[in-house]
């Protein structure tokens, strides 16, 4: 087919669906998260411990008035060491009407990616299930892991939200 | 802006306007009705129906029509007032009230029963006025009242915005041919030639914009534009609020009280909440840094520390609404029970204007309402039975309301026959409680809160099923508050009710296990005290009783139900709360009681999930977040944990990892 009728459409797609990501870390592994999910960034502290929780849920913290569940994905995915540093913070998301935090080792960027630069996932080689990646961001050297963060915080596997009929 | 944006001002508009009119209906006396009370019934039907006619509700709007005729022949005196209108007319508006609430929800109302209450109004008017009820069809048709082929209005519109004036001069072309529109924002005109009336138009529009808004007068013809033939100047002289800006349009004496979304009440006192942490922390620093500066600093500081609590109670006042709220609902209820149950009630309000938490005061109407329909349907007597005990034919049922320290209580009480010791007793055994005649009246009147406890003969509508008391006990123990019966034969029921003023704020007993601070609700703490050896044994299971004084109550330790590690965990060299929940008492073990104070209470569920043994969870005085324990779910928590850490240890090979992970 000619150019002229190819080019013009993929040129528009992506602009449409270049977005903004957070980019964290968590170990080794860079992932990525839609900005517009993000409430803020906070420093780890002050967390009060949940008892018969799953290690994971480290407690709830104080967010200006409203109660917010902490999670530390590290823990529950078994990524590297889950040591709590300077550098380790916690990413308020919003998912709906809920807030929640989640525990990572460091935030790093926030980057714009194209429709073009986001590429499927592979079938291994990611700590987390596939189930929660949208896919993987290329940008020169760096190889970032698109994560469905809204699926993810509402999974069954985390059971940070309650469903009918528990 | 689109018009469905009006339909929840209409709503919320409309279901005032039927409790007023409600209200009215039943305070009115029959034989000499005054004619104030007829004028506001009437006056509400015809405001609901001019909205429904702008908004397109037409079954809504047809009903409304035809209760309204009838309501202006009442109040020109051709209609004569029985009290079996005054029900017809009660039962129009209940028929009203559904309808609104299914336009509500999007659907339409029931045509069959629209047609019943229609037949039953038009008949009401055919046998009493001796003329068919005029029918009405199209949108907003006029009210009797006005006739003629039609009038001169102009309408002028008064600081409305250019989007709202759009809207109301299409809803005025359906009132009429509009001839002509002119002038500015603060003064815009409308000349219109209409069949309607002045109060039509207003009843109409007033769902749009504030009745102040409008100035609506009859102009003669000649005053109307003719074609061709440049406009006339503006009728006569302008209203002195001509020159009033757009701004303050909302603004007037009329209007005192504003709607606000519960949530953003809540923002607020959550915000203020942080205020007061902030405010805390800021002494703490001051007071660990020893930094004394001048005095000024620090009366400033306890100036803000003062303004902060201030706006904390004036904030938390807004959440708080009269009894009236409540007790308003209950004189329909009462007058139409009655009839049905061919009794004589006077039903007596007390503490109308006592203040309750709103989201209390929705939980509280339902075993309310419970209470109410017992006294009436069990307590009170038939007026002959009544004379026969030579007691009044009208029987009194009294709702009251008081505040009592930092409770209110609610009482329900009538002068009825009383609860029947011996039928309740009877009927105890039969249900395979355990009873015994000696036990006392008090402890007698608590068995009707069993569940599946009834005494009633026959199960009537009304009352008797033998689902009721117990929910009723249930439901205020979920608010945080209890009920108890007093009764004498012959003499009456008195029903009492005792619940916080607030869900939102507790009083807190701070305990510290470990590193770690609960709250403790301080009503359900019974006291506290040091174990001695001497006083604890160790059951076959693992158990431990603590002996106080006659009782053995079971050992529950925070630590252990909480997990909380480098707790203390010998008993004796600790402290032991002794708490009682669901009736259940049972000794807490925990490592240091810290304080008493004041709570603000948080949802965990917002967030996260329900978390066993903890009812919610509140903020510290130095931010972090505390949790507080939900006594009776904390017993069971730790019954549980018992059973999965006997199951661990009987499990070897599996080992603990198993079982937690489960």
């Amino acid at each position: 087919m000619s150019n002229l009728v190819s080019v013009n459409p993929v040129k528009k797609a992506a602009e449409i669906s270049s977005r903004e990501f957070l980019v964290f870390s968590l170990g080794d592994e860079e992932y990525a998260i839609d900005i517009l999910k993000v409430q803020e960034i906070r420093g780890y502290e002050n967390v009060t411990r949940i008892a018969n929780a799953p290690d994971f849920i480290k407690g709830v913290a104080n967010l200006r008035g409203v109660i917010v569940p902490i999670v530390d994905l590290r823990l529950k995915f078994r990524l590297a060491s889950a040591d709590y540093t300077q550098q380790t913070v916690v990413i308020v998301i919003n998912i709906g009407t809920r807030v929640v935090g989640i525990v990572v080792d460091q935030v790093s960027d926030v980057m714009t990616l194209t429709a073009e630069q986001i590429k499927p996932p592979p079938e291994f080689g990611i700590s987390l299930p596939l189930d929660y990646i949208h896919g993987l961001g290329n940008l020169e050297e760096r190889m970032l892991v698109l994560v469905d963060i809204e699926r993810l915080l509402t999974s069954e596997e985390l059971a940070i939200v309650e469903r009918v009929g528990e | 802006m689109d018009i469905s944006d009006f339909y929840s001002t209409f709503f919320e508009e409309a279901e005032e306007l039927l409790g007023d009119m409600e209200a009215h209906l039943l305070a009115l006396d029959v034989d000499n009705p005054d004619m104030e009370q007829l004028n506001a019934i009437f006056r509400a039907a015809h405001s609901i129906k001019g909205g429904a006619g702008t908004f397109g509700f037409e079954a809504l709007q047809r009903t409304t029509h035809l209760l309204e005729n009838l309501l202006d022949y009442t109040r020109r005196g051709e209609l004569t007032l029985r009290r079996d209108i005054v029900d017809t007319f009660l039962e129009a508006k209940d028929m009203l009230h559904d309808q609104l609430d299914a336009y509500r929800q999007g659907v339409e109302p029931d045509a069959e029963a629209m047609a019943r209450i229609c037949e039953v109004l038009r008949k009401l008017a055919l046998e009493e006025i001796g003329e068919p009820a005029s029918e009405v069809a199209p949108a907003a048709t006029p009210p009797p009242a006005s006739g003629g082929a039609g009038q001169s209005l102009s309408v002028a519109l008064l600081g409305v915005s250019e989007s709202d004036r759009k809207l109301l001069i299409e809803e005025l072309g359906q009132l009429g041919d509009v001839l002509e529109t002119r002038g500015e924002d603060d003064r815009y005109e409308v000349l219109m030639q209409s069949t309607a009336s002045a109060d039509d138009i207003e009843a109409v529009m007033c769902f749009i914009v504030e009745p102040e808004q409008l100035d609506i007068r009859g102009i003669s013809p000649e005053q109307l534009p003719v074609p061709v033939k440049a406009p006339e100047p503006p009728p006569k002289a302008e209203t002195k609020s001509a020159a009033r800006p757009a701004v303050d349009s909302r603004d007037s004496g009329a209007n005192s009280s504003i709607r606000v979304p519960v949530a953003k009440v809540d923002h607020i006192i959550n915000l203020v909440g942080e205020l007061i942490i902030t405010q805390s922390m800021l002494n703490q620093v001051v007071e660990d840094s020893e930094f004394t500066g001048d005095g000024g600093f620090a009366s400033g500081l306890s100036l803000l520390q003062r303004t902060a609590r201030d706006l904390q109670e004036a904030v938390m006042s807004v959440r708080m609404v009269p009894m009236d709220y409540v007790f308003s609902r209950f004189p329909r209820l009462v007058r139409d029970l009655a009839g049905k149950l061919g009794k004589d009630v006077e039903l007596i309000t007390e503490g109308k204007s006592t203040e309750l938490d709103k989201s209390l005061t929705e939980r509280i109407i339902d075993p309310l309402t419970h209470l109410v329909r017992n006294s009436l349907d069990h307590g009170l007597e038939t007026p002959e039975l009544r004379a026969a005990a030579g007691k009044p034919g009208t029987g009194r049922l009294t709702l009251s309301a008081q505040h009592q320290g930092g409770n209110i209580l609610i009482e329900v009480s009538d002068d009825g026959a009383g609860l029947d010791r011996e039928r309740i007793l009877a009927k105890a055994r039969s249900n395979g409680l355990p009873v015994s005649d000696n036990m006392s009246d008090e402890e007698v009147w608590q068995l009707i809160f069993a569940p599946g406890f009834s005494t009633a003969e026959a199960v009537s509508d009304v009352s008797g099923r033998g689902v009721g008391m117990d929910v009723v006990k249930r439901n205020i123990q979920a608010m945080g508050g209890h009920v108890d019966v007093l009764s004498e034969a012959g003499q009456g029921t008195r029903t009492r009710i005792v619940l916080p003023l607030t869900l939102a704020i507790l009083d807190g007993m701070s305990v510290r296990v470990g590193e770690e601070t609960f709250i403790l609700p301080v009503s359900a703490v019974i006291e506290s005290l040091q174990p001695r050896a001497d006083d604890l044994y160790t059951m076959a299971g693992g158990d431990v009783l603590l002996k106080v004084r006659e009782d053995y109550l079971p050992l529950v330790a925070l630590h252990h139900a909480m997990e909380v590690s480098g707790a203390v965990t010998d008993p004796t060299s600790a402290i032991v709360v002794i708490v009682q929940g669901e009736g259940r008492r049972y000794a807490l073990l925990v490592d240091e009681l810290v304080g008493q104070q004041q709570v603000v209470v948080k949802n965990l569920e917002t967030n996260y999930r329900k978390v066993p043994g903890v009812s919610a969870a509140t903020i510290l005085g130095d931010g972090s977040v505390a949790l507080i324990l939900d006594i009776p779910d904390l017993h069971r928590l730790s019954q549980s944990k018992k059973a999965s850490d006997a199951v661990a240890r009987n499990s070897t090979v599996f080992s603990s990892k198993e079982v937690s992970a489960s």
